[in-house]
């Protein structure tokens, strides 16, 4: 009776302290009240968001991510901040943020206006371009030249679609192959099974800083699409949003942004020590110098 | 949650609704640009045709093997056939079916070349038909040694050769006593066939994974997958029921409710 007792006084004070905070915010009033938050990573987007063993995960979104939630422990006045990491794929990433299990997904997700109707975006820190990777002494340079090829390409993204566009709009006709996560799409390139794997430059640089032979390979040809690549926060929560961007804004004051990408993109990063070698491009920077949340159907119109 | 079925009806290329949703289907109609719709029956026909082609694969060798380990070891030739057919079983049945195609995908064509040149349902339909020849294998196996030992020594008096006596005795007996074993391994293979989305055959599991991520449709894309491979299976079903039934010999084996009647 007295352990009842005990814990009824116990919600008592709970109730009074979440009140006291007076955030309309679902999510903040859970990181409020039981000091942890959780965070949905990737496992192997190098280096945007990806495991380096042991159940830890870093990159340049879980690094900024990790930057937001200081700035939101800081405001909500909490002493400690646990972070769950919880690894999502590209089919459960949107179901996973909407159903509440994760709080702020820092993976590799494309803002775009059909996901936008299921969950919300921050401001973009990273604007993704797709490219083709090709073996180096392939000779293919362009898109025209993947005519009659075998084209790889990763299910569940939003390349296979690019593709097909593609193929209509410049009347070149090409095989496509699946892989079933990025790894393998490589392996489809490495193996000789494709010509070409057409995916986001960053996980085209990864994937070939990562192989046996990384002068094997060599990104080519023009631009396919823009891509505006968001961290993701539930829909019906526009205050944590708001906190989240106000974050976002005071990280890209403090001049961090510049240093972040020259420690995730141009210098050894764990575990293997391998170099990405992505140059920052004029797009990611145009983002940083003026932060919105614009869908990559508004990209796709500018060009 | 509200479900939007019409979602099948938009194009895949830009996401409008298409002219001819269900009329193409019919060839009554001509899409410009395919639908979602007729992505997913192009789909399942990738399924039925894996599933079609491992079937062939595996009932002929897993009724050639499972007949071969119970032949009788009195002669060289034999000891050696039952010990290729035992160890053809055990070596397929105890490599998981995910891994058996990726062997016969990624390490296999590294050693024998001209396996590179085949396309990948094949290669999918071949590690797919081994692994489930090595299931029916034990089950005619099975079969065949559920028949009383008087079978095989009545026909070895009347004279037939081995092969004889296989043909015209315990095979036609022992092939309809595992029909109902058989029946869940063809509705198996159906479902199995949904591993070929790993090497990158465009059928329904690899459909409903790329199509869900481009609509964002999941519930309805899964919900299509899951109705169309449950129907394929139930085909599979009751096209061996008949089976069943129109290859039943009277008084052999008694229909389920008069077993009393059988002996």
């Amino acid at each position: 009776m007295t352990i009842n007792l005990r814990s009824f006084v116990l919600i008592c004070i709970g109730v009074v302290t979440i009140q006291n905070v007076g955030a309309a915010s679902a999510t903040l009033e859970k990181i409020k009240s039981t000091g942890t938050v959780t965070m949905g990573v990737r496992e192997s987007s190098i280096p945007m968001s990806y495991t380096t063993g042991d159940s830890r995960f870093d990159g340049y979104h879980v690094e900024v991510c990790r930057m937001i939630l200081a700035d939101i422990k800081d405001h909500l006045r909490l002493s400690t901040l646990r972070i769950n990491y919880q690894p999502v794929t590209s089919q459960n990433r949107v179901p996973l943020v909407q159903n509440g299990t994760v709080d702020i997904e820092c993976g590799t997700t494309t803002n775009n206006m059909a996901r936008a109707k299921d969950v919300g975006f921050a401001n973009t820190l990273y604007v993704e371009e797709v490219r083709i990777a090709v073996k180096a002494n392939s000779g293919i340079n362009t898109i025209g030249q993947l005519a009659g090829k075998k084209v790889a390409t990763t299910t569940g993204t939003t390349s296979v679609q690019l593709l097909r566009k593609h193929e209509k709009a410049k009347g070149v006709n090409f095989d496509e192959v699946f892989g079933k996560d990025h790894a393998d799409s490589f392996l489809l390139l490495e193996s000789g099974r494709a010509d070409a794997f057409v995916m986001d430059g960053s996980i085209l640089a990864g994937n070939i800083a990562n192989s046996k032979n990384p002068k094997d390979y060599k990104i080519v040809g023009e631009i396919l699409s823009t891509e505006p690549i968001a961290i993701m926060v539930r829909k019906d929560d526009p205050e944590f949003k708001a906190a989240v961007n106000d974050a976002i804004a005071k990280i890209v004051k403090n001049g961090n942004m510049p240093k972040l990408w020259n420690k995730w993109f141009l210098q050894p990063i764990p575990p293997k020590n391998i170099i990405v070698g992505l140059e920052l491009s004029p797009a990611t920077k145009n983002a940083w110098a003026n932060l919105n949340d614009k869908p990559a159907e508004d990209y796709q119109k500018k060009q | 949650m509200s479900l939007d079925l019409g979602v099948f009806c938009k194009g895949t290329l830009d996401g409008e609704v298409v002219d001819h949703c269900f009329s193409a289907l019919f060839r009554l109609g001509q899409n410009a640009d395919p639908s979602y719709l007729d992505w997913l029956m192009k789909a399942w026909g990738w399924t039925l045709a894996v599933a079609g082609l491992s079937l062939i694969i595996a009932i002929t060798l897993g009724a050639l093997m499972g007949t071969l380990r119970t032949l009788p070891a009195n002669i060289g030739m034999n000891k050696a056939l039952v010990r290729l057919s035992t160890m053809w079983v055990e070596l397929f049945r105890n490599i998981p079916i995910l891994v058996q195609v990726f062997l016969w995908y990624h390490v296999i064509p590294a050693f024998i070349l001209p396996l590179k040149a085949l396309p990948s349902y094949w290669l999918v339909s071949i590690a797919l038909g081994f692994f489930t020849s090595a299931r029916i294998a034990e089950q005619v196996r099975a079969g065949i040694q559920a028949l009383p030992g008087g079978q095989r020594m009545a026909a070895t008096a009347l004279g037939l050769t081995t092969f004889q006596s296989y043909r015209y005795v315990i095979l036609p007996m022992a092939l309809r006593i595992v029909i109902p074993p058989l029946t869940s391994e063809c509705m198996n293979l159906v479902k199995n066939s949904s591993v070929a989305f790993a090497v990158s055959v465009p059928e329904l599991t690899l459909f409903a994974m790329q199509a869900q991520e481009e609509t964002s449709r999941g519930v309805e894309i899964y919900l299509a997958v899951t109705f169309l491979y449950a129907l394929s299976a139930f085909t599979v079903n009751r096209v061996m029921a008949l089976i069943e039934k129109k290859t039943r010999i009277p008084g052999f084996i008694a229909p389920s409710g008069d077993v009393g009647l059988a002996h």
